[in-house]
């Protein structure tokens, strides 16, 4: 029998010939990342038991991209204790101030994950990164704690699903909307403990940013790493970061075995929302009656990529936002942002009316930044449209890709760009 | 080990947002954490639970962020342990690792009611109601993990390891 992708990267940091799925092992971790959130809870927790050493301050980033730029007191010291942690250990991936880019934007384009590590981290969507082809996957800060100081981690081996997407796209239609589509076909559960491997003449063809859509929302179904096979993209990409680490390319067996596999005809997607307040509750947008709207955020982890904003552009371009229309743009790193200025785009964003913001996590996750009032609506470009998410309890929360975004801003209300 | 409670029960989907919500994450203490826990979906929880309360909801509990303030949160609140169908899965790590007990048993999380007297023998998984009497068999841990809760939780092991 052979192995999915997910099994040769976790049996090669466990330094075993093969895994089964079910099976615990100890394995070398290759990264173990933390928020202004999660870190300071794994830093009180080495202190208070006393442990004052860390097995290698290299395989250690820390990312104050979650209540940056900090939005009060409690956030301030947060990020204090991580800079002076970091200080005290000499490890050299702390990132603030213009240096920091949200986590999941940041750290593939600095080039410290590639192709075949084994990455966990202090925040869900670590999966993120498996998008690269390797093996990432969110835990607590406890456990992250622990490999901070070990080097190495426990994983119980998932079971893989294979979704194999084929056919040519519509126009509007992204790897946001896949996802989201398979979400909604499977439910928020649906992958619970398990690897979702994506794969398929339609996953070649989506850009990297896209493919990092698709793996940061992996999380939403329940499972432990979304992942796809690296190809010429992802090494072009690998590239472009100026690594020197040496990718290791992982594809499936052909004879590996999965609990499941689902072939998606992505001729047949149209642009997705889900709506309140479950990843699972997606719809076709153009089945959605007349939904009006307070504030549109294009970003995160999700969508704050080059692509993503250049999709926001593309329908922003010599349009105005609808006057009663909060919009609010954050560019996933500080380079993005350049970039993006570069290519005229925030230029675009501006003469449209919206907010450049910084690149922060800001209202996703209802921190600060565009946190919403009661009853007030939101188009979101990011991951999760949970009661309360992005503010008050009774706000809502449409998920949507930076196309549906963009002309909902425009128009007042959720719809596509052919609306416009 | 033995713990008795009174139920409390919650549907589908909990996740770690409605457990604590983000605007007070800048706190990693469970007694702050505790003021606000499940405040987005029940604003009664802090009022009624107690140091006697068990937790029982359906599949799924603890869905979405990682952050580990949410088992903390619920253990600060007081509750002793928690039923459900099926646990997300960092959820289940860091409850694990926060010392909070959790059984994973479907029949009980359907069954049990509001308000029912139950007692629960950690080492076997047996879930016993007061109320009406009935027995349920959880899910067992791995034995790796039956470590870690025996130490008391992950840094403990860690510690012993690096001493």
């Amino acid at each position: 029998m052979g192995m999915t992708i997910t099994e040769k990267i976790i049996a090669h940091h466990a330094q075993k010939e093969r895994v089964v799925p079910g099976e615990l092992v100890q394995v070398r971790v290759d990264l173990a990342l933390a928020n202004d959130i999660t870190a300071p809870l794994a830093i009180k927790e080495l202190k208070k038991h006393g442990i004052h050493r860390v097995f290698d301050p290299h395989k250690i980033a820390l990312i104050a991209d979650h209540n940056t730029p900090c939005k009060d007191i409690p956030s301030a010291e947060n990020v204090k204790l991580m800079r002076e942690f970091a200080r005290e250990h000499g490890i050299p991936y702390f990132f603030e101030g213009g240096q920091v880019g949200i986590e999941h934007v940041l750290v593939p384009e600095l080039g410290l994950v590639v192709p075949g590590d084994l990455v966990i981290g202090a925040d869900s969507h670590t999966c993120t990164y498996g998008a690269l082809g390797a093996f990432a996957t969110g835990m607590g800060s406890t456990d992250i704690a622990a490999s901070w100081v070990l080097g190495e981690t426990w994983l119980k081996v998932p079971e893989s699903i294979r979704f194999v997407y084929e056919g040519e796209r519509q126009p509007f239609v992204t790897g946001k909307d896949f996802i989201l589509y398979t979400i909604g076909q499977i439910g928020v559960e649906g992958a619970r403990y398990c690897a979702m491997e994506f794969t398929g003449g339609a996953i070649t063809a989506l850009s990297m940013d896209e493919r990092f859509t698709m793996a940061n929302m992996a999380i939403e179904a329940g499972a432990k790493n979304g992942i796809m096979e690296p190809d010429e993209k992802t090494l072009q990409y690998v590239k472009s970061t100026g690594t020197t680490r040496q990718p290791l390319l992982y594809a499936s067996d052909r004879d590996a075995s999965y609990r499941e596999v689902m072939t998606i005809d992505v001729s047949k997607i149209e642009p997705q929302v889900a709506l309140p307040h479950l990843p699972e509750n997606v719809r076709p947008v153009d089945s959605l009656s007349r939904i009006e709207i307070d504030q549109v955020v294009i970003g995160s982890c999700t969508n704050g990529r080059m692509e993503d904003l250049r999709m926001a552009a593309q329908v922003l371009r010599g349009r105005k936002v609808y006057p009663r229309v909060r919009v609010l743009i954050f560019p996933g790193t500080p380079k993005t942002l350049l970039e993006a200025e570069r290519e005229g785009l925030v230029r675009i964003f501006l003469e449209a009316g919206s907010v450049i913001a910084p690149p922060s996590c800001g209202p996703c996750l209802g921190g600060h930044l565009g946190v919403l009032a009661e009853g007030e609506r939101c188009v979101s470009t990011t991951n999760r449209n949970f009661v309360g998410r992005m503010g008050h309890v009774k706000s809502e929360v449409y998920l949507a890709n930076p196309y549906v975004a963009a002309s909902s801003a425009v128009l007042g209300y959720i719809a596509s760009p052919r609306k416009l | 080990m033995h713990i008795r409670g009174k139920v409390m029960k919650y549907g589908d989907n909990i996740d770690t947002d409605v457990i604590i919500p983000a605007r007070y994450l800048t706190s990693s203490d469970p007694l702050e954490l505790a003021k606000h826990c499940m405040e987005d979906l029940d604003p009664t929880f802090t009022q009624r639970v107690t140091q006697e309360t068990v937790l029982v909801a359906g599949k799924n509990f603890g869905c979405g962020s990682s952050r580990e303030h949410a088992p903390l949160a619920i253990k600060g609140a007081g509750v002793q342990a928690v039923i459900a169908t099926s646990f997300a899965r960092i959820f289940y790590r860091n409850a694990i690792n926060v010392g909070l007990p959790i059984l994973e048993c479907e029949e009980a999380s359907q069954a049990l009611e509001e308000g029912e007297e139950v007692e629960i023998d950690l080492n076997q998984g047996v879930i016993r109601s007061l109320t009406t009497g009935r027995l349920f068999q959880a899910q067992a841990f791995p034995p790796f993990l039956q470590e870690v809760i025996r130490e008391g939780g992950l840094m403990n092991l860690v510690k012993k390891r690096v001493s």
